[in-house]
Order: structure tokens, then C-alpha cells, then sequence
């Protein structure tokens, strides 16, 4: 076991891994990674199962210490990190020698960048999964995001550090996207013609009062009239809900299990991770595809990330 | 038995057009049995009053598998028998100090703040599902007299085990959450403990009373 000294937080860091997903009958959301295709490179980089735990920091990185070293990878959102003093790499592990710092800024773009360390972080599970659920204070260290002086530990790797990097293809196809494609949601046909003409022809913009639970979405010129009062049902992850105030609501890795607002659409699965991108005052459109096309389009995503030696250069 | 696509891997499955006991029975049956007799591709899944969301595998199957299998289970599901609900007792200190909305209440509907109290502690509530956080019951049906709206602009946060009612349901939040449920009292159980075996004090099916207790046996109340 090593340990990583936390010196410097940042503003929002988590312990994540792929969630906790069968609980919905206990009222427990899966939570797990806002963009589990970077966490899921990241560890296949450190020679880690895809879905160790890792640490997830939002918008601003912090800096932390490695009393007895390790070897880590940076994916996802570039926080301009440096080991050392010496600007890192991303998208590539690097073995950093005992008492070595990481020191990472503010976001440049995207929201979240992971670090993922040989051998996972170490936290005791929580249904099955070490992610933090924040809302409630349960799982990833102490049920909480990280403050300057914990001290978490991370297990011994698996093999040594292998110098390799993602190919520019895998890098390409597994890029977030600023247009999201969805599919109709449960009460699509609750709105009126014009008013989903309208939802697809706008920009939105990333409100700031968004995370892991939803992304609130502004726009001055377009106010979707939630028609009708529904019975609060069961809702999905990516779901587009539309409140009585016209605003729409990407329900996001933290979600409410269950809502009374009509969903409009639902982001498709292979662009969830691209949702954990998203900085606020980004602005984003959205575009209607088939299930059919959003099922290929998952599977294809799935067997690129489990295609093994060929995700390397 | 109607199926709506609610993502690419998940579907929503409706079991009744309100909120029930008849529409609860059929989705505890298709929950229960969906949990006693799992299908490989099941991911998740989400009860609610009426319908039962289920989260699948997209790489194993497509909505119509989804569907045709779902429809083979309808009728095993209906004849599935639940056993009794279990009864829980659930104490509550109701007061202006853990109720900061019992006066409210009371006043939307013309009536003292002890009458509220009398009316939430009348009848028995059915658990009808879990959802917002970990342990939340959804619980009804209140005594019309008292069912009243949430509050326009939730609470930042509202205390663990605060009582709450929202239109014709009361709950108890099981954490420090945010929360637009109207507050009228608070219990010193804890509803939800990751140590416990159930982690969580209700559980879909239940029927839950309240019992009212002073604030001194509030201050009383043993640590759990």
C-alpha cells in the first residue's frame, strides 16, 4: 500500500469508479464517474482493471503529494498539470519518484480530469462500488469530496510502468462532444410540434447552477411549456426533464431516482460521458437520433474501449 | 401492461394511470419477481407509483426483447402473492422547533396546528416506493385535510429525519439534503445506516404509522 497526500483539493474532488448500478429499489443512485470513458483510458493506462477507483476533479485540480511515489495517468479535462515544476503530459503514465508532487490549475477545457494511479485508490466499498454519493454522504472517502491534509492509500500495481499511449484514432472517436445526441424521451409527445422544433434548433447554455446531480440549460428565447401534471416515475440517466418554469434539466450520475417532470429526450449512452465535460456557460445543441442508431452507436463505443493493445499507438 | 422507451437502455413499464394501492400491488408483483427471478441484462431497477423503470444491457438486448419478455412475465408477476405488509412504528417529536411548516400547514387548511398532527397520525401509509436519496420513502396517502403543496423554493438543506408532506405523501428525509417537502416534525431514528442489515428502515411495501413523542424523549432518544 502507498499513500497520496492531499495538499491542495481543488474546488470539487471525488473518489469514483463505475458506479453502483441495481440499488434503485433502495432509493440509491449508481453516481459513479461524470465521464467514465476517461476513467476507464486512464486506467487501462496504469495497467488498472477499467474500473478502479480514481480521483475525479471538477473545473480546478489542487496539488497533491506522493510520500513513496507511484505511477499515475491524467485523462479527461487539461488542467495544465505539472510534476515537480515540469509540465505533464496527459493521456500517458509517468512513474513519479517518492516525495513528488502533482500540481494541477484551472480547467482549460472540459470539466473534469481524472488521475488514475497504479494499483486504484483504496476506500471501503459501498454497494459494491467506491464512488462517492455526495447528496447523502455515503461511499469514496468518508462520503465526502477531499480536504487539504487526507491521506488516502492506493494498492501496489499490477505490473511495472509500460510506456504507452492512446492511439489518435481511439483519442478521436472517444472525444466529448458539444453536440449531444438524444433519443425521444418517455413523454416526447407531450410537447407541441413547434415547442420540440424549438428544442432542437436552440443553443443552450450550461447554467452555473449545474453537477453531478443535473445540468440546469438557459436559453432567453425559448420557454417549453411543461403541458401537463404527470405521476412521478422512475428516471434515466441523461434524462432531459423540462420543469414548470420551461428550463430544461439534464439529469445527470447523481440524479433524484425518480421525478415528476416530463423528459423531452434522453441523451443516448455513448454521449453520457461528454455530459461530464460540460463547463458552465458551455453552450450545446441537441440532435435526434433512432434507438436503433444510439444502440450501435453504445456498442461500438464498449468494444472500442475493450479492444485491448489495439487502444494504444 | 404499456412499455414507452424512456433511453437507448432503459424502458419504463406502466402499470396502472395512479397512485394506489392497486397500481402499487402490480408493480411490487413485476419487482418482486423481476428480483426473485433476474434476468441476465438487468442493470436496474426504479418502482414508482405506477410504473417500474428498468435499465438493461444495450449490448444484449434491444426495447422489443425488452418488451416481449417483460409481457411473458405479466402474468406470473399477477399471480405472484406478496406476503403481508410489514407494520413500522415510526416516533415523531411534531413541534414549530423540528416542524418550521406545522403552522403553515395549519393555516392553509383552517385548522390548528394540532389538528394537523391528530390527522398525520390517523392512518397508516403505504411505502409505495424509494427514490430521491438513499432510504426515502415515498409514503400516502395523507388525509386530504392536509394535503398540501411543496414549498415553491426547496430548502437548502433540510435536517436528517425531518417529517415532510408534499401534496396527498409525507416522508422522512434519511439525510442533510435539500428538500421543498413541507416540515411539521422530526423522528431520532436514523432511516438509513450503510452498517445495518437492511441499510434502510422502510422498504417498498411497507406500512408505516407515526407515533408522537415529547421533545424530551427526542433528547432521550439512544443513538443508533
Amino acid at each position: 500500500m502507498s499513500s497520496l497526500l492531499v495538499e491542495n483539493p481543488g474546488w470539487l474532488t471525488t473518489v469514483q469508479d463505475l458506479g453502483r448500478p441495481g440499488f434503485g429499489a433502495l432509493g440509491v443512485s449508481p453516481s459513479g464517474a461524470a465521464d467514465p470513458v476517461a476513467l476507464q483510458l486512464g486506467n487501462l493506462l496504469v495497467g488498472n482493471a477499467a474500473g478502479a477507483a480514481a480521483l475525479e476533479m471538477t473545473l480546478v485540480g489542487g496539488r497533491y503529494l506522493f510520500p513513496e511515489g507511484g505511477v499515475i495517468a491524467l485523462v479527461g479535462a487539461d488542467f495544465g498539470a505539472t510534476l515537480n515544476g515540469q509540465a505533464l503530459e496527459m493521456w500517458i503514465p509517468h512513474a513519479v519518484r517518492p516525495g513528488g508532487t502533482l500540481e494541477l490549475g484551472l480547467t482549460r477545457a472540459g470539466a473534469r480530469c481524472y488521475l488514475c494511479i497504479a494499483g486504484g485508490i483504496q476506500v471501503e466499498q459501498f454497494l459494491g462500488s467506491a464512488s462517492t454519493h455526495l447528496l447523502s454522504g455515503l461511499g469514496g472517502f468518508a462520503g465526502r469530496a477531499l480536504r487539504k491534509g487526507d491521506v488516502l492509500q492506493f494498492g501496489a500495481p499490477d505490473q511495472s510502468i509500460r510506456r504507452r499511449k492512446l492511439s489518435l484514432r481511439v483519442r478521436e472517436a472517444l472525444k466529448p462532444r458539444k453536440c449531444l445526441r438524444v433519443t425521444r424521451g418517455p413523454q416526447a409527445d407531450w410537447f407541441s410540434e413547434s415547442a420540440t422544433h424549438d428544442f432542437f434548433a436552440t443553443t443552450f447554455r450550461v447554467s452555473e447552477d449545474s453537477d453531478r446531480l443535473g445540468l440546469r440549460l438557459q436559453c432567453s428565447s425559448l420557454a417549453l411549456e411543461s403541458p401537463r401534471e404527470m405521476i412521478s416515475e422512475g428516471v434515466s440517466l441523461g434524462a432531459v426533464q423540462v420543469t414548470p418554469s420551461g428550463q430544461p434539466i439534464i439529469l445527470f450520475v447523481e440524479q433524484q431516482t425518480a421525478g415528476g417532470y416530463p423528459k423531452i429526450a434522453n441523451v443516448i449512452g455513448a454521449d453520457l460521458h461528454s455530459v461530464g465535460q460540460l463547463r458552465p456557460r458551455d453552450e450545446i445543441t441537441f440532435a435526434h437520433i433512432s434507438l436503433e442508431e444510439a444502440r450501435a452507436l453504445w456498442n461500438a463505443q464498449q468494444r472500442l474501449l475493450n479492444s485491448g493493445e489495439e487502444l494504444f499507438a | 401492461m404499456e412499455f414507452r422507451a424512456a433511453s437507448d437502455q432503459a424502458m419504463l413499464v406502466y402499470l396502472g394511470e395512479e397512485i394506489g394501492l392497486e397500481s402499487h400491488r402490480r408493480v411490487f408483483q413485476l419487482l418482486r419477481l423481476l428480483q426473485e427471478e433476474p434476468l441476465a441484462w438487468v442493470r436496474n431497477l426504479q418502482p414508482a407509483y405506477s410504473s417500474l423503470l428498468v435499465t438493461f444491457d444495450p449490448c444484449a438486448v434491444d426495447h422489443q426483447e425488452v418488451e416481449a419478455t417483460l409481457r411473458r412475465y405479466e402474468e406470473s408477476a399477477e399471480k405472484m402473492t406478496l406476503p403481508p405488509p410489514r407494520v413500522l412504528e415510526i416516533p415523531v417529536c411534531y413541534s414549530d422547533e423540528f416542524g418550521p411548516d406545522l403552522e403553515e400547514v395549519a393555516a392553509a387548511h383552517n385548522i390548528s396546528p394540532s389538528r394537523v398532527i391528530e390527522l398525520h397520525l390517523s392512518r397508516s401509509y403505504r411505502a409505495y416506493f424509494l427514490g430521491f436519496a438513499p432510504g426515502f420513502a415515498y409514503l400516502g396517502d395523507l388525509a386530504a385535510e392536509i394535503a398540501t403543496p411543496r414549498l415553491t423554493t426547496p430548502r437548502k438543506k433540510v435536517a436528517a429525519g425531518s417529517v415532510g408532506i408534499a401534496g396527498t405523501q409525507t416522508a422522512v428525509y434519511p439525510f442533510a439534503t435539500p428538500g421543498g417537502w413541507r416540515l411539521i416534525g422530526r423522528t431520532p431514528l436514523a432511516m438509513f445506516r450503510k452498517e445495518r442489515e437492511p441499510m434502510g428502515l422502510i422498504a417498498v411495501g411497507d406500512e408505516v404509522r407515526f407515533r408522537t413523542i415529547t421533545r424530551e424523549e427526542f433528547a432521550a432518544w439512544p443513538p443508533q
